[in-house]
């Protein structure tokens, strides 16, 4: 067996894609932090990370830039991961984050709030209690009498968000629209009102730690429900853990940043045409990548027409879109 | 080593009456073929046998326990099965697959380690699928789609071999391969039982034949004892016509 060294199922060959892309999250969060109204040079940025520096420097860097670099990266990194599970749980490397309806159930909540005149915090809790609402009524609908197959629940899901879509677009219609702006940024995504990123960041820890576990587990249930039953797996508990599971991830991003749109598709889809479709190695990687993408993305969105700022998505979107037809034209 | 038993078993099939209870036992180094036409409930049976389906009533047995008390993993620890298709949704390479026979091995926080991986090689060899080991999923024939299922079963190496049409999309010398395989595990004790459409591959490798009509009858027993030409154009509802090569009889459709 001297080439089963060589095989690509080794800790070895993981680590090598997830070290690069680790070194491309810390670059994307210090380009981050030195650019924006103020550019700040790397020697600079190293001396105020330090706690040295300028004081207008540590102002910038520490109070403003940093809490929203790290806000965007988490947000990213839950998106690309609830992605990456709601593809194996629904068999159909298309689904998103949103495919079961969960961003419009939270957008309709976010946008009635902003209607209604509400602070950030309630919106903001609106939009979590929208989200959880919608993973319910899809999950109860698709369940119905019977059981409920990928097929099921991706059919009630698309219905639902079609609901969802109507409800946002008759929000809208009856508007101020004074207050139009706000509610179409939340609606594209926008980092602007993130707050504090640890909770995101707390949330993208976490799930990575209960996910990595399951990584085996999840490849063999990509190879159907039946197939994955014959070799031990218990389906039924391990797709209910999936969906809670992205659902909440995706509550949580959609909640601090809006429905930020194209992290969640492609991200998995992008590393799964690089790096084949082993989970062990997909999911710690679309935590970093869609990390990365949305750090950057943010950076520009703040950056690109300053002082004027564009809703994030519309970038993930620019930079997403491209990138993901060019390897999609290259790959066999 | 292990028998599977069905006692008093019948299948559910949506708006079939009950027909025969299904009465029988695979006992080790037997090799059941399951026999019927296109309908007749092969395929249900095979997962029901698999504890994948629920029966109507009546239970299955592996070793005299009720496979619904057995735990999933230590079930696919002795029982494996090779379905009629697969839904490759996902990129895979035909080595990662024929590996992922080993799950039922290995704890959650483990990995594939070199003893895991020279089964699915040894696996690929035996199946002639050593040259294709790297290739996708996705760019292999249809029997060598199915060829590479068999090799995930090998390399799972259950007591109790369940096989769907196990030489559907094979040419002939693949066909005999893999006749010759299921009899070689056979023959180290394993029970074998697989559903076929050829009744010449069935005079041949068969110990044991059962006999599914589609509505619900049915009957079983030693291979010799049902290759009786009456029994089998009922069953398919076609004439045929019997001749003896090489000491097993070979059926002829009727023109």
């Amino acid at each position: 067996m001297s080439d089963a060294s060589a095989q690509p199922v080794g800790r070895g060959l993981r680590l090598r894609p997830l070290g690069l892309l680790a070194l491309a999250a810390l670059l994307s969060l210090a380009v981050s932090l030195a650019l924006g109204s103020v550019a700040i040079g790397p020697d600079e940025l190293l001396a105020v990370l330090a706690g040295g520096g300028d004081a207008l420097h540590q102002t910038l860097v520490l109070e403003l830039r940093l809490p929203r670099a790290l806000a965007a990266f988490g947000t990213g990194a839950l998106l690309a991961l609830a992605g990456a599970l709601m593809q194996i749980l629904l068999r159909n490397p298309l689904a998103d984050p949103y495919v079961l309806g969960l961003s419009g159930g939270a957008s309709v909540a976010a946008l009635a709030a902003m209607l209604a005149g509400l602070g950030v915090a309630l919106v903001t809790g609106a939009a979590f209690a929208g989200a959880l609402a919608s993973t319910l009524i899809v999950f109860g609908l698709a369940h119905g009498t019977g059981s409920w197959t990928p097929t099921r629940l991706l059919l009630t899901g698309v219905v639902m968000a079609a609901g969802w879509g109507a409800l946002i677009s008759f929000l809208l219609a009856v508007s101020p629209v004074e207050r139009l702006p706000g509610m179409l940024y939340w609606l594209m995504g926008d980092m602007a009102y993130a707050g504090s990123p640890w909770p995101v960041l707390g949330v993208a820890v976490v799930s990575l730690l209960v996910v990595m576990p399951l990584g085996r587990t999840l490849n063999v249930l990509a190879r159907g429900g039946l197939q994955a039953a014959a070799l031990g797996v218990a389906v039924r508990p391990l797709e209910w853990t999936l969906y809670l599971l992205a659902s909440l991830l995706t509550a949580v991003a959609v909640t601090t940043a809006g429905s930020v749109g194209f992290v969640g598709l492609m991200v998995p889809h992008m590393l799964r045409l690089r790096l084949g479709n082993d989970q062990r190695l997909i999911l710690p990687a679309s935590l970093l990548a869609g990390g990365t993408l949305l750090t950057l993305a943010d950076t520009l969105a703040r950056t690109l027409i300053a002082p004027q700022q564009l809703p994030v998505g519309v970038i993930t979107a620019l930079l997403g879109v491209p990138s993901f037809l060019y390897l999609l034209y290259r790959s066999r | 080593m292990e028998t599977l038993d069905a006692h008093r078993l019948v299948i559910d099939i949506p708006g079939r009456g009950a027909g025969r209870p299904l009465d029988f036992a695979v006992a080790p180094g037997e090799r059941w073929g399951v026999l019927g036409p296109n309908g007749a409930g092969k395929t249900t049976l095979m997962h029901t046998l698999a504890g994948l389906r629920a029966p109507r009533s009546g239970e299955v047995r592996l070793a005299g326990v009720p496979l619904s008390r057995l735990k999933r993993r230590a079930l696919a620890r002795r029982l494996g099965i090779v379905f009629q298709s697969q839904h490759d949704d996902f990129p895979a390479t035909v080595r990662e697959t024929a590996l992922i026979g080993r799950h039922p091995f290995i704890a959650p926080w483990q990995q594939e380690g070199p003893e895991d991986i020279a089964r699915a090689e040894a696996a690929l060899e035996r199946l002639d699928l050593k040259h294709l080991a790297e290739r996708e999923l996705s760019t292999l024939s249809g029997g060598e789609r199915q060829r590479v299922s068999l090799a995930t079963l090998l390399t799972q190496s259950p007591q109790l071999w369940l096989a769907d049409e196990p030489t559907n999309h094979l040419d002939l010398h693949h066909q005999v391969a893999v006749m010759e395989l299921l009899t070689e595990q056979a023959q180290r004790g394993c029970g074998v039982m697989m559903c076929l459409h050829d009744l010449n591959l069935a005079a041949r490798w068969c110990s044991h034949l059962l006999l599914l009509y589609p509505d619900g009858e049915a009957c079983w027993g030693a291979a010799d004892t049902m290759l009786v030409p009456d029994a089998l154009e009922r069953l398919y509802g076609q004439a045929l016509t019997t001749a003896m090569v090489d000491g097993a009889p070979v059926f002829v459709p009727r023109r």
